[in-house]
């Protein structure tokens, strides 16, 4: 009796790797993503910084004050806008359907998404942080405030990743998905203190931006750029940071819901 | 009819797939075995995608028994998946890596894959390595589709499709390309438009019409082909005449005997696949 060996199917570490550095060539060699996802907040860092140059008190220049909320849009465009984007265009172009029918574990997709995500974001930031502290005089943060930095990105990074994954199986395909998406993300971005000051946004319009993660991120960033004395001009008058940690978290778990409960591999059988 | 044969490459018993109150698919049975080519033949919205969908676990059925490679589509896992090779009608995407990168990772998904420059060797398009993969070309992307299909050595190969776009040369070349994958011992399961294609490549050629299996021969045979009388064609006094016989032999026998020469224009038909294809689906087309 002849009895073949089969060879043991590649491990999921290794298909993840793989996955990791698909994702990396596809965004990175793709023009479009290039200058939409990473040069938009570089680009708005340059106007605003070179155009908005006052004062808000105690010493602090708006573009310090700009920096978190640059720095929180920046997040938003590389993990939810970029996501959302990203995989409706994969699964309205076939590219899904087709990972879907190897023997590539369903799990290494999202890894390699996530590395995309993370090294987008740490690549934004890092210019972004580069052209503050070089050309506009933005103080960079210190001690224990890095890792509020880190967590805070971390945390709005995760939830927005979800968010983007879930609202990706909403939309039609990928150039739909753009197009819901990006004003979305815009209007967000006005009422949740990006581009002015967040107690400058009419209450009501405060209290929508609440319900969504761009407005706590951007807070959260604030308290690691700006001087403590700043707090006060907050609408709690402190920096909340454990209900930034609570409203992020709980877009994690909505969104992580949504995900699971949506995801398609493939557009949907309309016959 | 007998129960599903698990050590069939591919066996459907009474498959029913349906679409709100439509059966697109309504009790159709199937078997292929292993190392054969087999040919899907039917119109758009016959059944015939769905079906091959079904039988690569992409849609679950609403009836029916189904073994493909002797494991239920609908619970197979990496391991079954491992042994499918599946070029899709839609294709890939577009991708910014190039085609030997796109090789290289498909390859990493399998236990036992091609070298990936030798598959693009085998499809042609060893001259592209570097090109991206939205560069090129609607007949070179679709021969990136069946490099990607068949690196990780499939057993069975499903083929949707494969040759829509292709100009007739890149298709013989296809066409070669299939009978060196048979030679290797793959199965595949073809679904195509062209007949000649069919005839060229297939050891049998299945007819789906309605979400039924109307017919299964070898392709010289389908429709009763292979005992349907022949036509002969001729000039004589100057009229063009028109015979049908069940014995041609004999009767351009007869015919030559009643010229001194050549018998004018002068032809032998068998109907064509295309003639009893279309007899088979035959529903009056508006």
């Amino acid at each position: 009796m002849v009895t073949t060996v089969e060879r043991p199917l590649p491990s999921v570490g290794s298909v993840c790797r793989t996955r990791a550095g698909v994702e990396l060539k596809e965004f990175f060699r793709q023009r479009e993503s290039v200058v939409f996802t990473l040069m938009f907040p570089v680009i708005l860092l340059l106007v605003f910084g070179a155009v908005l140059d006052y004062d808000l008190g105690s010493g602090v220049s708006f573009t310090q004050y700009f920096m978190a909320g640059v720095i929180a849009a920046g997040i938003l465009g590389a993990s939810l806008q970029n996501m959302a984007i990203n995989i409706a265009t994969e699964r309205s172009d076939g590219t899904l359907k087709g990972l879907a029918g190897t023997p590539m574990p369903k799990a290494a997709y999202f890894v390699g998404k996530v590395v995309q995500v993370f090294a987008v974001t740490l690549a934004i930031i890092v210019i972004l942080l580069a052209i503050g502290a070089l050309f506009y005089g933005v103080d960079l943060p210190s001690g224990s405030d890095w890792i509020t930095f880190v967590w805070v990105a971390g945390l709005g990074s995760a939830a927005c990743t979800l968010l983007g994954i879930a609202v990706s199986s909403l939309a039609r395909n990928g150039r739909s998905a753009s197009a819901t998406v990006t004003p979305i993300a815009l209007v967000l971005q006005f009422i949740s203190g990006v581009f002015f000051q967040f107690s400058q946004v009419p209450t009501w319009l405060q209290t929508v931006a609440a319900l969504f993660p761009l407005k706590w991120m951007a807070q959260g960033l604030r308290s690691v750029f700006l001087p403590d004395a700043l707090a006060a001009q907050e609408p709690a008058g402190s920096w909340e940071l454990g209900r930034v940690a609570l409203v992020l978290g709980i877009w994690c778990v909505v969104g992580l819901v949504l995900c699971v409960r949506t995801f398609r591999w493939q557009d949907r059988i309309d016959r | 009819m007998s129960p599903v044969d698990p050590d069939a490459a591919i066996s459907v018993r009474g498959l029913v797939k349906r679409y709100g109150d439509r059966n697109a698919v309504d009790g159709l049975d199937l078997d292929i075995g292993r190392g054969e080519i087999f040919a899907l033949l039917g119109p758009n919205g016959a059944g015939k995608t769905t079906t091959v969908e079904v039988l690569e676990g992409y849609r679950e059925r609403d009836g029916g028994e189904v073994r493909v490679l002797g494991v239920d589509p609908a619970r197979g896992g990496r391991r079954w998946k491992a042994d499918l090779g599946i070029v899709l009608q839609s294709g890939a995407g577009d991708s910014q890596l190039t085609c030997l990168e796109l090789l290289r990772a498909q390859a990493a998904y399998y236990p036992e894959p091609r070298d990936p420059a030798e598959v693009l060797e085998l499809v042609g398009l060893s001259e592209k390595a570097g090109a991206r993969g939205r560069t090129l070309s609607g007949g070179q992307r679709r021969r990136l589709d069946v490099a990607l299909g068949i690196v990780g050595r499939p057993r069975l190969l499903f083929l949707d499709e494969p040759t829509t776009g292709f100009d007739p040369e890149a298709r013989r070349q296809f066409w070669s390309l299939i009978r060196s994958l048979r030679d290797l011992g793959t199965t595949m399961l073809l679904t195509t438009h062209y007949l000649d294609e069919a005839e060229e490549l297939a050891d049998r050629v299945g007819v789906i019409a309605h979400g039924r299996l109307v017919e299964v021969a070898v392709p010289s045979e389908l429709g009763g082909r292979g005992q349907a009388p022949a036509v002969v064609h001729w000039t004589e006094d100057g009229v063009r005449r028109t015979a049908e016989t069940a014995t041609p032999t004999a009767f351009v026998a007869e015919l030559a005997a009643r010229f001194p020469s050549e018998v004018p224009d002068l032809a032998v038909a068998r109907p064509t696949l295309e003639d009893v294809y279309l007899r088979m689906i035959g529903e009056p087309r508006e």
